[in-house]
């Protein structure tokens, strides 16, 4: 344990409230963080009558707010459902995307593009918009579902099976979705890249209500499981041995996790390493007990997020890069980092 | 009171234990010896209630030990299993405390917490408190694993102990020390069933001793009773001599040599 629990959630709440004042000031329209954080304070009925700019309370309002809130709780998803996966996989380094989830929402999402191009070609923006959230949110669900029923043996779920079914339906998801790519025109392709490689771009507050319920209810109930999370570490024999209902908990923690990443995954494309990173670094700073980690990786992760939007935003501004790039870029680098490091500690 | 009844356990056409029956009284120690193979986990296995007998009756405390849920049979019996494999790098503590998980809610009482301290003070493993669970040696970890058991019940009266291969990787000084930790147990009235390799450790400590082989109870008796040349030999197909300890006088096992044929490397 390198700092105490509450320093560090203190720490990321502060961070996260400067990095997101932060970014909601960059961008094509400049905002002064003061303006930005009087801007905020109005909003919540203070200082009602300071006089700011109407231009950047609009910009503020429908375009910044909304894609910071959106970085939060897709980073928020991520972080703390790859805790949870990695608890009740007994394995530091497994990820969501392992059990086949994001496999299943890149699959749908893909037909989604191909077909509705195809066939719904009149369909407006907006709908097919939440045509393709909903697809991936369906996919993530079947996908997972089916990883969870391959792996039950009488009533019981075996983790390297669930394990190795992910693999499975990962390969045929990918292999799918590759068949349909390749049958896919110029624009298409255009769509299905720019989708695999994750944006917050498509943030409105639309996009904000309708995740918030699917992050928000695992964010609040997961920190619950963290006592049986812990125990799993030991074994499920031994997890069964105190008392715990272990076909029960790993239910509740694919369905929780597969509803915070399915919806993440919908309104945002592909992110990777978020799941996988934030975990790791959480347990490295408090130790590994998950009543901790849980709460801290959706903390973490938001902030994570929150820079990298804000990275991807700025650094070749008007250009946007693709999020998904950034958090692959700056994650991979210190994911080896520590498994160099730790590589004599881990066993699979 | 833990009373089995001609149980057995089938499994893919083949019976694992067959017609097994024995009971133990809080109070007492059974140590189980056989051969490998002869169904001594898979019997430790039912009465945790891990798995369910194929056929049988096995009641704890008069209630058929499948009717009780995994909650309340977490708190009436705890089982030191043979592996324990963990990945994460919890401290020492926290995996001791995790024994009294069926004991409390979201925090530990401070009765849990002076618990734990008290078992750690009996293991050994108090100065290990804050090292982390990956960086202890195999003894060291399985003492660990020994003190979680422990607070899980060590405040329940008539509590069941299971144990499988306890002593297995513990050097000379731990292996006297867990059984005789055992054992003091079992007087202050636990019921304490424990499986093992070592004969003379057998001996020196089961107030009982259950022998199988294939699947089945070959002899069930004080260790004066069961560990003769004879029975060793028809359990365990070893050669041996069998004094009395004459300060015990509990029965002292040395095993003969036995010749093995290389002829075919010459």
């Amino acid at each position: 344990m390198v700092i105490q629990k509450t320093t560090l959630y203190v720490l990321l709440t502060a961070a996260l409230f400067m990095a997101a004042s932060f970014s909601l000031g960059l961008g094509a329209v400049k905002i002064p963080v003061t303006d930005v954080l009087l801007i905020l304070a109005k909003k919540l009925g203070m200082f009602t009558n300071s006089v700011v700019s109407m231009q950047h309370e609009g910009v503020l309002n429908i375009v910044r707010l909304p894609r910071v809130a959106l970085g939060i709780l897709v980073g928020a998803a991520l972080g703390i459902s790859g805790a949870a996966v990695q608890g009740i996989f007994r394995n530091p380094l497994a990820e969501p995307g392992l059990i086949g989830i994001s496999a299943g929402a890149s699959l749908m999402a893909v037909i989604v593009i191909v077909l509705e191009m195809a066939l719904f070609a009149s369909l407006s923006n907006l709908l097919g918009y939440y045509l393709l959230a909903f697809g991936a949110f369906a996919g993530a669900g079947i996908a997972a579902v089916l990883v969870y029923q391959i792996s039950r043996t009488d009533g019981k779920s075996n983790v390297a099976t669930m394990l190795l079914a992910g693999i499975a339906i990962n390969a045929l998801a990918g292999a799918l979705t590759g068949l349909i790519t390749y049958m896919a025109d110029d624009q298409q392709l255009r769509n299905i890249t720019f989708w695999m490689l994750g944006s917050l771009g498509g943030a409105t507050w639309e996009t904000v209500l309708a995740i918030a319920p699917f992050v928000l209810i695992p964010v609040f109930v997961l920190p619950y499981m963290g006592k049986a999370l812990n125990a799993f570490a030991l074994g499920e024999t031994q997890a069964n041995q105190l008392g715990l209902r272990i076909n029960r908990i790993k239910r509740n923690v694919v369905i929780l996790s597969t509803m915070a990443v399915g919806a993440a995954v919908a309104v945002s494309g592909i992110i990777g390493f978020v799941g996988l990173l934030v975990p790791h670094t959480v347990r490295l700073l408090i130790g590994v007990d998950n009543k901790y980690v849980l709460p801290a990786s959706a903390l973490m992760g938001a902030l994570m997020l929150t820079l990298a939007d804000m990275l991807c935003r700025t650094i070749i501004a008007p250009i946007e890069l693709p999020i998904g790039v950034i958090t692959a870029l700056l994650g991979t680098p210190l994911f080896l980092y520590i498994l160099i490091k730790d590589k004599k500690k881990l066993t699979l | 009171m833990l009373i089995a009844e001609n149980i057995s356990y089938e499994t893919g056409n083949r019976m694992l234990v067959r017609d097994v029956s024995f009971s133990i009284r809080p109070g007492e120690m059974l140590v189980v010896l056989g051969a490998n193979g002869a169904g001594k986990s898979t019997l430790l296995r039912m009465l945790s209630g891990e798995r369910k007998p194929s056929k049988g009756s096995l009641t704890l405390h008069h209630k058929e030990v499948s009717h009780y849920s995994a909650p309340e049979l977490a708190l009436k019996r705890a089982v030191l299993n043979q592996q324990n494999v963990v990945n994460m790098a919890f401290l020492t503590h926290e995996i001791v405390m995790m024994g009294r998980y069926p004991h409390y809610q979201n925090d530990p009482s401070l009765k849990d917490r002076e618990i734990c301290e008290e078992v750690m003070k009996l293991t050994g493993t108090t100065h290990l408190s804050e090292r982390s669970y990956l960086s202890l040696s195999g003894g060291e970890q399985q003492r660990v694993q020994l003190s979680r058991i422990l607070v899980q019940i060590w405040d329940v009266p008539n509590a069941l102990l299971l144990m499988d291969e306890p002593v297995a990787g513990l050097d000379l000084q731990y292996q006297q020390q867990t059984l005789a930790i055992a054992k003091a147990l079992s007087k202050k009235g636990f019921m304490v069933i424990s499986i093992l390799h070592d004969i003379n450790l057998a001996a020196q400590y089961a107030d009982r001793i259950l022998m199988l082989k294939n699947g089945r109870k070959w002899y069930d008796g004080t260790a004066s009773e069961v560990l003769s040349t004879k029975n060793i030999y028809e359990v365990f197909e070893i050669d041996s001599d069998v004094f009395t300890n004459p300060k015990t006088l509990k029965p002292f096992f040395i095993p003969k040599n036995s010749t093995v044929n290389l002829s075919s490397i010459s």
